[in-house]
Order: structure tokens, then C-alpha cells, then sequence
């Protein structure tokens, strides 16, 4: 009886041991699951999810607090992505923080702009370059179309515009049963 | 064992398809130039890769054969103006890639006098440098005339190990083209002489001149100007079974060798290079005369022209001109195909100009064109398995594709398919397959586009945060250390002191300046 229960208490202690030393050894890293999730977020730091910038949204939903729907410009396939990679059920794009738009670039009329740089300290990525006093402009290829230039603009010079997209080859399918284009994947052309 | 030299053994490649040829059509007259257009449209850029940097402005006059466009690398082509003349403007105009899209050309309008830019000629090649003749081809802007108008400096020098063979591609091997057969029965010399100076360029020990095995007459032009040419015996004519499409690079690469062009390399990784009998001939203008590359062999044919036949064209030349010098398109042309039937790009408009690499104009007329026959589902017959000339599996791409699943297409290397068409033309289904693969193609390069730019993103936005927080601390610090001084008494005097001093010396200042 004795011999037994010891048996079984040296057994359960040396399963506990392994089983503390391997939580400690192959705790999931945080980091690298934020991480994963930031690769999906589209960079495109326009802070529509409440956070200010992908990453901050990526450790929100990282911890729990955020949902993985809360970003416009990732859209559904964002979301489902997100949605693969964390486990979960996805879910439609939660609309109250914003509409998935066409991407587009910030650009300034330069005959208006008076040089006050706030839109330079507005921009998350430093894509605006100028002086005091001086026209400033947009660096096209760093911009990712955030919008958040656009409040502080006290002169309103500050345009969207299309963002330039490489050529995609249409496909035109007749279906058999309708007759009709079935699956048109023709996208209007933006060649600016 | 003997080891066999590159063609002295032929291979298959595996698919492809026998075609009706329709070659000999475009080949019974003889070449001739149409007229002198009223203005060229000369896209700035007209080959793969950025265009060079322009250094005419509208109303310069200009002379035949001086640049237009600079080349700064390797993968940028300059373009030379065709003829002397005037640059009239820079004007967006129909070009033929993307489809139906525009692009800034200059447009030059011809004085009909052909006054030559000064031509700087190099006779004796055979000793020069190879390097020396690299740049020479660079600068005659020469680019693969083939169709795919690869920069050809760019495939002369790289960084891949000794190229020790030269192919030189006659084999066109899409019905109705047949602009490299006709260069290579008028001008065989001038591919021989090309050949041999892209093979000093490159280092190469042999060239191979690969012809179809019906095309009678090249065989002979070739081998006479082989005798008189290639003292040495470097080139050997390979003739190669006509199986379309055996004209592609990797295609002709594993007839000849026997060897695939690996995956994620060139046939430069196996020791050879290919280039188009055109850009021969083209090299030897441009090494041995000083010619840059401001011309070309088209063919237009096709049963809705009335004379098919080929023309010595001036790059730039529109469409129209090229169809009127071939008696005509008839009433009910329907359509107008840059290339061949197989995988040529429908031309929305007749004012398109021709650009270095516009081989074939061939003109459809209704009943030629494809009825507009339903699409239906696949059935799994494996037909474009079969004829597919990549080994992929056109099928299984199709489904992928359609269900957007463009990664699951991208892993069974939709990459790899050259768009030859073999798989469309035999579908029992009539599935527009090719169709498929360039927009998935398409889809995924934006997808890399994309993601390389969230990617910048990412990293601009991160600098910006560090920045940020380390501007931050500095004025803590700062900050910090003020009150520490603050604090301590005779410090903050000595502060207080130099404080009112600095504002004292300021109001003197201003004194001395005035009002200002």
C-alpha cells in the first residue's frame, strides 16, 4: 500500500517537473505572434481600428482587447486572414470604423499650400517632406493614402487621388446557363 | 565517352502541337519599305525594363539615328529617331502594352531628307573588347526582337558563370510570322557576322544557328554565308523539327541540349544564351556600321489583308501605314493581333506604332476570329496537360485561379507558363485559359507590389516611432537636468544671471539693428 502510493506520488511529481520545465522552455512568444499579425495588417497606419498605427492594433488583438475586424483597409480578406491565422471565426468587416476604400495617394496643390508643416507631423510614415514657410510634397511611393494629413490642412490643399496600379489582364467568361458575363474580373484601368 | 557538342543531338520538348503554318503567304514578294508616314510615334519605352532618361525636347530637329533616350543601366534601351526631322510633341498615344492604354511617345515628323547622325563604325571587331562591344550594342539600343524585347546588354553581361555557347533563334515557329525566315534568306550574312560578334561579347565558343527543317531556302543562304564568314567554324545551322512552340527560349534550350532551364534561372545558368536572328543582324548594324536599332522586319498577313507580306519598317511607323503598304485590310476586319494567332495581344486601334519588338501584324476577319462559343465547365479530359510545353498542369491552375485561390496557383508555378496558348486551342471547353493565367499572373505581382510597399511602410512607420520616442527623452532630460541645476543654489543664480544678461545684450542688439 505504502510502496504504491509513493510510486504514484514520485510519478506525479516527475510529470509536474516536466511538465513546469517545458511551459518555462516553449512558452508561446508573444512578440512573434504580434508580429505575425502585424504582416497581415496593411501598414497603412491610418489608425481607423482606435490604435494608433498597425502595430499598436497587432498587440490589441495579440492581447485580447481588440476584435480582428476593426480595419477598412485590410478588408475581408484581412479579416479572414487574421482569422486563419489566430484560430477564429471570421467575421464581417465591422463597418462603424470605416468603409474598404480603393487605395489612394495623398497629393498637395502647390499653389495653395502655405508651408505650415502640420500635415508633416501628421503623416505616420514621414512622407510629406517641406520647410517652414516652403511647399511641401508627397512622396508618392511612401504614401499609403491614411488621410491623416487631410484635417489639419488649414488651406485644404491636400488631394486623394487613384493610386497607380499595375495592368491586370481581364477575364471574360460566357456562362453556360445565363448567357451572360459570369465572372467579369475587368477592373477599371487607373493608368494616371 | 564523347561528350556531345550543344545541337548535335536533338531532344524533345515535352507537349507543344502541330500547326497549319500560313507562312508562305507573307513570303512570296519581296521585302519592300512602305512610305515615309506623315509622323512616327516612338514610345519612350519599347522594351522590358524603365524607360532611358530623354534628352530631345519638342521642336528639336533631329537626324536619323541620333539617341532620343539615354540608357543609365543595363536593363534601360535608348531609342534613336528612325529618320531626320522634326520633334513635333510629346503626346500620349495608343500603344500596344498594356492593352488599350496610352503612352507618353514623341512624335517626330519626317523632312524626307534621311541625313544621317554621325555613325561612329568599328571595323575591326575581332579584336576588340568584349566589353567595348557590349556597350556598343547598349548604346545602338538594342533589345531581343523576338517579341520579347529583352535589353540585350543586359543578357550579354550578368552574373552568371561562363556562357560557352551562343543559340541564335531562327526557329519562329507560330503560324503566319515569318519575318526572321524572310531576314534570314536576304540578309544571311549579316546574322553570321552578328553572331559571331555576340559571341566575342559573350565569350562564347560556339554558336549554333537554329532554323525549322521547312524552311528550304534559309538553309542555303546560311550555309554560303557560313563559308565566307566563319573561317574559324564556330557556327553550325542546327534544323529543328517544326513543333510550336519550339521558338521559345526554353523550348529550343531543351531541344537542343536536351537540359531544362531551371525553374528560377536563365539558360545562362547552363552555359548558353539565346538570342533572336534578328538581333544578330541588328548587332552587326550596329557594331560594324554604327547603326543604332531604328528599324525592323514585320510581317503583316493574315486571310483579311490583301497582300500579306513582309516590310522593312521604321520603328514608330503606325499600324495604318504598315495595312495600307499591304494593299489593305478588308471591309470586314474584325480584329488586329500584334504577334500570332497563338499568343498574340489584340490591338485596339490602327494608329498603335510599331516598337522593336512588333514582329507580326496579322489581321482576322470575322469569321477567323473565335465565335463567341460558351464556356463550359472543365471536364478533366487532360488535353492542355498533354500539350502543355511547361509541364504544368493547365487544369488544376484554372480551378485555382478561378477560385481566387492565387497562391494555391503560384505554388504549382503558374510562373513558369509562357502563354504559348496550346492549352486554349485544344480545350474541348473553349475555357479562355490563357486569359486565366495572365490575370493571375497579374493578381500576384500586384500582391508583391503591394506587399513590398506595406513592407516600407512598416519600417518608415517604426523610424518615425523610434524617432519620436527618442526626441522625447532627449527633452526630459533635458528637462531633468534644468531642474537638478535649478535646485542647487548658486547654480541657478549663475542661470538667472546669464539669463537677463542674454536678453540684455538682445535688446542692445535690436538697438544697433533699428526697428527692426
Amino acid at each position: 500500500m505504502l510502496v504504491a502510493v509513493a510510486v504514484i506520488v514520485a510519478l506525479l511529481l516527475s510529470i509536474g517537473l516536466v511538465l513546469l520545465f517545458s511551459a518555462r522552455r516553449w512558452t508561446p512568444n508573444e512578440d512573434s505572434v504580434v508580429e505575425q499579425i502585424n504582416r497581415i495588417l496593411p501598414q497603412t497606419q491610418c489608425g481607423q481600428c482606435d490604435y494608433p498605427g498597425c502595430r499598436p492594433y497587432a498587440e490589441a488583438i495579440a492581447s485580447g482587447e481588440a476584435d480582428i475586424n476593426q480595419c477598412p483597409p485590410g478588408g475581408e480578406a484581412g479579416v479572414k486572414a487574421l482569422a486563419d491565422l489566430l484560430g477564429r471565426e471570421p467575421r464581417p468587416l465591422d463597418t462603424s470604423h470605416g468603409e474598404t476604400k480603393p487605395p489612394v495617394v495623398a497629393i498637395i496643390d502647390e499653389d495653395r499650400c502655405i508651408g505650415c508643416k502640420l500635415c508633416i507631423q501628421a503623416c505616420p510614415v514621414d512622407a510629406i517632406v517641406g520647410a517652414p514657410k516652403m511647399m511641401h510634397t508627397v512622396i508618392a511611393d511612401a504614401c499609403t493614402g491614411c488621410e491623416l494629413c487631410l484635417p489639419p490642412c488649414p488651406v485644404d490643399c491636400i488631394d486623394l487621388i487613384p493610386r497607380r496600379r499595375p495592368f491586370i489582364w481581364p477575364v471574360k467568361e460566357m456562362d453556360v446557363e445565363t448567357g451572360s458575363a459570369s465572372k467579369t474580373t475587368q477592373r477599371e484601368r487607373d493608368h494616371a | 565517352m564523347h561528350e556531345l557538342d550543344v545541337g548535335e543531338q536533338l531532344y524533345r520538348f515535352p507537349g507543344g502541337l502541330k500547326l497549319r503554318h500560313h507562312k508562305q503567304i507573307a513570303c512570296r514578294d519581296e521585302l519592300i519599305r512602305p512610305d515615309m508616314p506623315e509622323a512616327l510615334y516612338l514610345p519612350l519605352q519599347q522594351h522590358q525594363g524603365p524607360a532611358g532618361e530623354r534628352v530631345v525636347d519638342p521642336g528639336d530637329r533631329v537626324l536619323k539615328g541620333q539617341p532620343l533616350t539615354r540608357a543609365r543601366h543595363d536593363r534601360e534601351v535608348p531609342v534613336h529617331a528612325p529618320t531626320s526631322g522634326t520633334i513635333r510633341a510629346i503626346k500620349s498615344w495608343p500603344v500596344s502594352w498594356p492593352p488599350d492604354s496610352e503612352a507618353e511617345c514623341l512624335v517626330l515628323e519626317p523632312d524626307g531628307q534621311e541625313i544621317w547622325f554621325e555613325t561612329d563604325a568599328l571595323t575591326n571587331w575581332r579584336e576588340a573588347e568584349p566589353a567595348e562591344l557590349v556597350e556598343r550594342i547598349k548604346s545602338a539600343g538594342l533589345a531581343g526582337l523576338g517579341g520579347a524585347m529583352f535589353p540585350t546588354a543586359a543578357k550579354l553581361r550578368g552574373d552568371w558563370p561562363h556562357v560557352h555557347t551562343l543559340i541564335l533563334n531562327g526557329s519562329e515557329c507560330e503560324p503566319y510570322i515569318s519575318c526572321d525566315e524572310m531576314l534570314m534568306r536576304e540578309r544571311p550574312d549579316a546574322i553570321v557576322e552578328g553572331g559571331l560578334i555576340l559571341a566575342r561579347a559573350l565569350g562564347a565558343r560556339r554558336v549554333i544557328v537554329a532554323i525549322e527543317d521547312q524552311m528550304g531556302a534559309v538553309e542555303k543562304s546560311l550555309s554560303s554565308a557560313l563559308a565566307e564568314h566563319d573561317p574559324d567554324g564556330l557556327c553550325r545551322i542546327v534544323e529543328v523539327t517544326t513543333i510550336y512552340p519550339e521558338g521559345g527560349e526554353k523550348q529550343l534550350v531543351q531541344v537542343l541540349t536536351g537540359a531544362e532551364v531551371p525553374h528560377d534561372g536563365l539558360p545562362q545558368h547552363l552555359g548558353l544564351a539565346c538570342l533572336n536572328v534578328g538581333t544578330a543582324a541588328a548587332t552587326r548594324d550596329a557594331v560594324i556600321d554604327g547603326k543604332p536599332l531604328i528599324e525592323r522586319i514585320v510581317t503583316v498577313s493574315g486571310p483579311g489583308v490583301a497582300h500579306p507580306r513582309n516590310l522593312i519598317t521604321l520603328l514608330g511607323t503606325p499600324v495604318a501605314d504598315l495595312l495600307r503598304a499591304a494593299g489593305g485590310a478588308h471591309d470586314d476586319t474584325e480584329r488586329l493581333v500584334l504577334g500570332g494567332p497563338m499568343s498574340g495581344l489584340p490591338l485596339a486601334s490602327d494608329r498603335i506604332p510599331i516598337a522593336k519588338g512588333s514582329n507580326c501584324i496579322l489581321v482576322l476577319r470575322h469569321q477567323d476570329t473565335r465565335r463567341e462559343q460558351p464556356v463550359m465547365p472543365c471536364i478533366n479530359c487532360g488535353e492542355c496537360v498533354r500539350v502543355c510545353p511547361a509541364s504544368l498542369l493547365p487544369q488544376e491552375l484554372y480551378k485555382y485561379l478561378r477560385a481566387d485561390e492565387h497562391d494555391e496557383a503560384d505554388s504549382l508555378n503558374l510562373f513558369d507558363c509562357i502563354e504559348c496558348g496550346c492549352c486554349a486551342h485544344v480545350c474541348p471547353s473553349h475555357i479562355p485559359l490563357v486569359d486565366w493565367y495572365r490575370h493571375g499572373k497579374g493578381v500576384l505581382r500586384e500582391r508583391g507590389i503591394e506587399d513590398a510597399r506595406a513592407q516600407q511602410a512598416r519600417l518608415r512607420f517604426e523610424a518615425r516611432e523610434k524617432r519620436i520616442a527618442e526626441e522625447k527623452q532627449q527633452r526630459r532630460r533635458k528637462r531633468e537636468q534644468r531642474e537638478a541645476r535649478l535646485q542647487s543654489g548658486t547654480e541657478a543664480r549663475s542661470e538667472v544671471q546669464a539669463a537677463i544678461e542674454r536678453a540684455r545684450s538682445r535688446a542692445a542688439g535690436s538697438d544697433e539693428d533699428g526697428d527692426r
